[in-house]
């Protein structure tokens, strides 16, 4: 680096501790008022003044202690931004991390819920790891899935949640419905339904939103960009509307409660005699279904990403990647449009019904508010994060944004008496640091954080197009 | 094979209120180069369009060997071994060379990728040299010809070339006539071609069509129409 002044000049360090410190008066005086003083009401009394100078004092600490770094390094004057092609010892050591890193990514998922075991000390105590993982692996589902739409055929869907309750629903209604259960009973046993409706629904579930895609996909074919985006908003909040105002079918706002739980294909999660412990020679546990759900959302997950690297390698997936760059070059090549586009739609809209019918058959309840525009969001979030197309990124930004807002409720040391006080829920704020990730990943990697993508095809040696040649987030 | 293998009759086509072409009539011939000239608007591109079922034509019939073609789907068409280089080319921007290659053989199935493949390096070395570039850090002139290659991927018995030389150098222009030419000459490919450079085209073309406003309003063969005092004084002022 070609500095004209170096860090230890005596003029550049002492502008920067003099703006460093005026950034913390500056920050002290804005937020005394704002953050310093505190109103709060006393059981229904007079309101009471608190004073909150510790926060303040650390805000302004904060502020001077970053902007003395900045000040020092990014910002320093003078500075020159040297560019140096990566050392070719490095590009080797990261392919070979590169290709190891697929399967040890994948080892570490089947294996982690004995890691959450082994770290927690008992089944008992790891429910709660094991139930995080189970999320977000159906946030990685859910955003694979809508990644078919999005990120290769190019249509932004901004209802994709409409899918995701149609699963669900499907999955409550089929496996509470008493003339179902009554059918089976006369024909393969009074405890059939009960015992097997998720493995029989799981097919119709996805068969059922696939449908719905197919549907959406329809009036929606002459439309691109901002119109396609606003039409689906609107087909997943009619959705939602129908699920809430139908009540007679769906019970309305209550939603669907009782669902049977999930069984080892067939084989109850229960205490008796004929219950999964039994059967197989352990001690009954009730973590047992919940590990068993997390084996069967990372099969349900891997599913989706098998099938989405095949269909890339096949016609019509090309056929979706072509699309997206040029609708008009598409027919002319003798490629049909329309049915590229109903399969991009009903394909990913099936996978989302599969994640939809495992949430029903996880919680065991539905009802309209788990379907709101906020999940369509996340989930497009999600993608958008990752890198639009690419699915290492979907996963990762995925573990970011729903492990991260996780983890914020764990930040239990924020609601001391001198910092933000016991009222404080840091997870109220995760909108908040949601947003501020997205602002953040669009400022710096503007293409996601997976940016380089493989050529589905290639001559004589596969190789990665850079990030420069891919999605940027105006498409 | 009797009768031309394109042929367009009495087509009209709007936009809207909006007449573009008013009552065209034109043929190509099976091994012909045909060539469409015309100034800014005269509707050349509405017409190579029109083609292809997309705008579809309000009036008149569009016969390919015989076949009424006014009304089918475009990939429909496409499927009859028509191959289009659209205006403005047209590439997969973010799809490397190779893979625009290969959408271009989508319709044949792939059967002979390979070789068709080294046809086209032999025709165009620069795409060979370019092959897992992305479509769109190509230069125009490479562009340009990765759009006709991805068009005679589809191993095409009609090619329906739109402007091959907007925007690109003298040099490149007479490399890509040459390849027309020689297409033509050897494989006994039809070109259908619209084209602003009157003087190369019809020096390329066994025959040419004049379009003005929407209507076709001088025909015949590509020495005739460069000799012709019209053509000269309209297209051909201020030279090649």
């Amino acid at each position: 680096m070609t500095a004209t002044a170096s860090p230890g000049t005596p003029g550049v360090l002492g502008a920067a501790i003099k703006d460093a410190l005026i950034s913390a008066v500056l920050t002290a005086l804005l937020l005394t008022p704002l953050v310093g003083f505190r109103a709060t009401e006393d059981g229904g009394g007079p309101l009471i003044l608190t004073y909150r100078f510790g926060l303040v004092a650390i805000f302004a600490g904060i502020v001077a202690v970053l902007r003395l770094v900045l000040n020092l390094t990014l910002w320093r004057p003078g500075r020159t931004r040297v560019k140096r092609p990566p050392s070719p010892a490095l590009v080797a050591f990261t392919d070979r991390i590169g290709t190891a890193a697929k399967p040890a990514f994948f080892v570490l998922l089947v294996i982690y819920p004995v890691l959450a075991v082994l770290a927690s000390g008992g089944l008992g105590p790891s429910r709660y790891w094991i139930d995080i993982g189970i999320y977000i692996l159906t946030y990685v589902m859910l955003g694979w899935g809508l990644n078919i739409v999005v990120g290769l055929a190019g249509l932004l869907d901004l209802g994709y949640v409409a899918f995701y309750a149609v699963g669900a629903y499907t999955f409550a209604l089929l496996s509470t419905s008493v003339p179902v259960s009554d059918f089976f009973a006369g024909a393969l046993g009074a405890d059939f339904w009960r015992l097997w409706s998720f493995w029989v629904c799981l097919p119709a579930c996805g068969l059922l939103a696939a449908m719905w895609g197919v549907i959406l996909g329809f009036p929606v074919l002459r439309l691109r960009g901002d119109y396609l985006a606003i039409v689906t908003l609107a087909f997943g909040e009619i959705i939602r509307l129908v699920l809430i105002n139908w009540v007679d079918l769906t019970n309305g706002g209550a939603g669907i409660s009782s669902i049977p739980p999930i069984t080892f294909f067939g084989i109850p999660f229960s205490s008796g005699d004929d219950g999964f412990a039994a059967l197989f020679g352990l001690t009954f546990d009730p973590m047992h279904r919940n590990i068993f759900l997390y084996f069967i959302i990372l099969g349900l997950a891997g599913l989706t990403a098998v099938a989405t690297i095949r269909l890339r390698r096949m016609p019509v997936g090309r056929a979706w990647e072509a699309l997206r760059e040029d609708e008009i070059a598409c027919r002319s090549l003798g490629i049909n449009t329309t049915l590229t586009k109903l399969t991009a739609f009903s394909i990913g809209a099936m996978f989302g019904g599969f994640a939809g019918a495992f949430f029903a058959v996880r919680i065991r309840f539905v009802s309209p508010e788990s379907f709101t525009f906020l999940e369509s969001a996340v989930i497009l979030a999600i993608v958008v994060l990752g890198g639009l197309g690419s699915q290492i990124g979907v996963a990762v930004s995925a573990i970011l944004l729903i492990g991260g807002m996780e983890m914020l409720r764990n930040l239990t040391f924020l609601k001391s008496d001198w910092l933000l006080g016991p009222d404080f829920d840091p997870s109220l704020y995760r909108m908040l640091i949601f947003g501020f990730a997205m602002v953040a990943v669009m400022a710096w990697r503007p293409r996601g954080l997976v940016s380089s993508r493989l050529a589905t095809i290639f001559l004589k040696q596969r190789k990665k197009v850079s990030a420069d040649l891919v999605a940027e987030g105006h498409g | 094979m009797s009768g031309p293998m394109l042929s367009i009759e009495g087509v009209e086509t709007r936009y809207g209120k909006i007449v573009a072409l008013r009552g065209v009539d034109m043929q190509v011939n099976e091994g012909e180069i045909v060539t469409l000239i015309g100034a800014n608007g005269a509707g050349k591109s509405t017409l190579m369009m029109t083609i292809c079922g997309n705008p579809r034509a309000s009036e008149g019939r569009i016969l390919f060997e015989g076949r009424d073609i006014t009304r089918m789907p475009t990939h429909d068409i496409m499927k009859l071994r028509i191959a289009q280089s659209p205006e403005g080319r047209r590439i997969f921007p973010r799809m490397t060379v190779y893979e625009n290659l290969q959408m271009g053989a989508a319709l044949g199935g792939y059967a002979h990728f390979d070789a068709d493949l080294e046809r086209m390096f032999e025709m165009f070395p620069r795409l060979k040299e370019r092959l897992h570039q992305r479509g769109g850090t190509l230069s125009g002139g490479e562009q340009q010809m990765l759009a006709i290659a991805r068009a005679l991927m589809s191993r095409p018995r009609l090619l329906l070339l739109d402007e091959p030389s907007l925007g690109l150098a003298p040099l490149v222009v007479r490399q890509i006539f040459d390849v027309i030419r020689d297409l033509n000459a050897t494989e006994g490919l039809t070109v259908f071609l619209v084209e602003q450079n009157a003087y190369h085209a019809l020096k390329l073309a066994h025959r040419g069509y004049v379009l003005v406003n929407g209507a076709i309003t001088l025909s015949g063969s590509g020495r005739e129409l460069l000799e012709n005092p019209d053509v000269k004084s309209a297209y051909l002022e201020g030279g090649a």
